[in-house]
């Protein structure tokens, strides 16, 4: 047998052959899982702590040499009673709300239709996958060009459909519609997110349960809110979960197309936390703000977590 | 067919359903069909209302995104005929080509790191997932939730302590900092992703060949590894397009030597006013091959996305 591991076994001088082959079952799992534990440990826990070490203190990463002081709950006291920062979160809140309602209300259609199992659907099903995939810096800054007023392909079609004037409006330029011009953009990149998820929650409800409920002459409607919607639920709800914590920390395609403004309108957390952090060059008043948001997702994800459980337990 | 099925959809609501879904794909892939198109325009094209659909196609887009550029006088210009084909659709603007931009450099930087660190994660992901899969690990059950709860750190939060880290350790702005970062982020979902994979073998396999007289590290690699090759390939390429695509990490920790291609794309809009087919150009090369993977990975991808927690 000339395969590579016999080659190398017996290439191996006796002595350590026989060491190797000596190694126990437990030392194998610790070689094997301890490379693992310690990169997590240095690029995950290890900075986690370090944020929540610097939270406490007026440490400025662009002055080193500066005294750095303990300043206690100070910059968390500052944060929750910021006005401003209430509006960011405000304007996240917006951003969540209805790129959620729009994902879960176009993706469960899509897998609705998609579950007829029509000829060529799983062609159509990769095509309209293919947005999420792609760099949402890239993408986002690409939209910017759609986006544009007089120019834009985006006001073009607008136009087309509705006869207002291409010039007239500006997406990313106006305080009323800058705000939604994120929404669309991340729900044409995420939607196929959601409709993958509910593909599958549609594809596990056996037939049978169908048929026994036809033969018990259950209306179509009837099915879809006693079967279909029940049964899908917990998937629906997970996709809620993964895009709920993907958007609560949008970065990249927002800080592309509109980079928070005009204004503040469309300056999201993770921006604003940015914008503390490596242009402002307040590490330790970033960091508490970090930790609350961290918090706050941490929370929320948690208590959300609980919920899904109780609908999976039904 | 099979006779009659209540579940069986009747054939017109497939009709409907089929030009439903295709008018949504069509819609879906405008935005990326224009990308494509605008990186084959000259920028007065590019620029033009209505926008254009028919044009003559140019490669100056492409010419743009991989040189740099300089106005010369006529008598210059006159002196030295162009000699080659991309010499020719600069001299249109009255310049020449003076050396490569730094596209070529960026794209090459999003390969090492992006190659480097799925290497790297799903190596070590192997290792541990097997051990995870196979052994009794305390905090094994917990392992899913804490995968989550690295993810729900916001990457901009995560950059102001590894930031610091990295400028006392010198990794700032290198190749090796930004693979050991990427690979630091994926190597939990890759763990969790081929557990799920591992758990599907079944141990009787091994078990078997552990009786023939196999150590246990021959066992893991003649026989368990071979099994696991195609959920090794399809977490690789997750953890690939991870890396790729990923931006926040890079424009805050990457400034020149290692920057990647996604925070370097929008800026080619600097460089002599707005160069939107350069842009375009840039966003196709760098696009097409994430769209291939996306093709070639249709089966597994949702349970790379949803970090196995949806298998179908």
């Amino acid at each position: 047998m000339a395969n590579p591991v016999d080659r190398v076994a017996q290439a191996t001088p006796p002595t350590i052959a026989r060491r190797v082959r000596g190694l126990s079952d437990r030392a194998i799992a610790w070689i094997f899982v301890a490379p693992t534990i310690f990169l997590l440990l240095a690029i995950n826990i290890f900075p986690l702590i370090w944020t929540i070490k610097l939270s406490f203190t007026n440490f400025k990463a662009n002055r080193i040499g500066r005294e750095v002081k303990d300043v206690g709950l100070r910059n968390y006291e500052r944060i929750l009673t910021d006005s401003d920062i209430w509006l960011n979160m405000q304007a996240t809140a917006h951003f969540l709300f209805w790129t959620i309602c729009l994902q879960v209300l176009i993706g469960f259609t899509l897998a609705w239709l998609i579950n007829r199992k029509f000829k060529g659907n799983d062609l159509w099903t990769t095509i309209i996958v293919l947005p999420m995939m792609l760099s949402p810096a890239v993408v986002g800054n690409f939209w910017k060009f759609l986006y544009q007023p007089q120019i834009g392909l985006f006001n073009y079609i607008v136009t087309f459909f509705t006869g207002a004037k291409a010039s007239s409006f500006e997406m990313l330029g106006q305080v009323n519609l800058a705000p939604w011009s994120i929404v669309i953009v991340d729900t044409w990149m995420w939607t196929p997110f959601v409709m993958l998820i509910c593909l599958a929650g549609l594809r596990s409800i056996p037939d049978y349960i169908y048929e026994a409920a036809e033969i018990d002459r259950a209306s179509k409607i009837r099915q879809f809110f006693t079967i279909t919607i029940p049964m899908v639920l917990p998937f629906l709800m997970l996709a809620v979960l993964f895009r709920g914590i993907e958007n609560f920390k949008m970065f990249d395609l927002v800080v592309q197309l509109t980079g928070g403004g005009p204004g503040s309108t469309t300056e999201l957390t993770s921006i604003n936390l940015k914008r503390e952090a490596f242009e402002k060059w307040r590490t330790g008043y970033a960091s508490a703000y970090a930790i609350i948001l961290f918090v706050t997702v941490f929370g929320l994800a948690s208590i959300y977590v609980k919920a899904l459980n109780k609908v999976k337990e039904r | 067919m099979s006779g009659f099925s209540v579940t069986e959809p009747t054939p017109r609501s497939k009709r409907i359903a089929a030009t439903l879904v295709t008018l949504y794909a069509v819609i879906t892939m405008i935005p990326l069909l224009w990308i494509f198109i605008t990186g084959f325009k000259s920028p007065a094209d590019a620029i033009a209302y209505p926008p254009k659909v028919m044009f003559e196609p140019t490669l100056e887009g492409y010419v743009n995104l991989f040189t740099t550029r300089t106005r010369q006088t006529q008598e210059y210009l006159d002196a030295n005929p162009p000699d080659t084909w991309y010499e020719e659709i600069v001299r249109q603007y009255d310049m020449t080509v003076v050396g490569p931009s730094k596209f070529g450099e960026r794209f090459f930087n999003s390969v090492i790191i992006g190659f480097g660190s799925t290497f790297l994660s799903v190596f070590l992901g192997t290792l541990a997932a097997y051990a995870f899969s196979r052994f009794r690990i305390p905090f094994a059950d917990d392992l899913l939730f804490f995968i989550l709860s690295t993810r729900m750190m916001p990457p901009v939060a995560v950059a102001i302590p590894i930031f610091l880290m990295y400028r006392q350790l010198g990794l700032s702005d290198t190749h090796l900092g930004m693979i050991l970062l990427y690979t630091g982020v994926n190597i939990s979902l890759a763990v969790w992703l081929l557990k799920g994979f591992i758990d599907e073998i079944p141990r009787e396999y091994e078990e078997a060949a552990l009786i023939d007289g196999y150590t246990r590290f021959q066992a893991f690699y003649k026989v368990v590894l071979p099994q696991a090759a195609t959920g090794i390939a399809s977490t690789a390429i997750f953890c690939l397009i991870f890396a790729w695509n990923e931006y926040a990490f890079a424009v805050l920790l990457t400034s020149a030597t290692a920057q990647t291609a996604p925070p370097f794309i929008p800026t080619i809009i600097g460089v002599g006013g707005l160069d939107w087919p350069a842009v375009a150009a840039g966003a196709t090369l760098f696009l097409l091959p994430v769209m291939i993977f996306t093709i070639l990975l249709r089966k597994h991808l949702l349970r790379g996305i949803t970090f196995g927690a949806v298998r179908k």
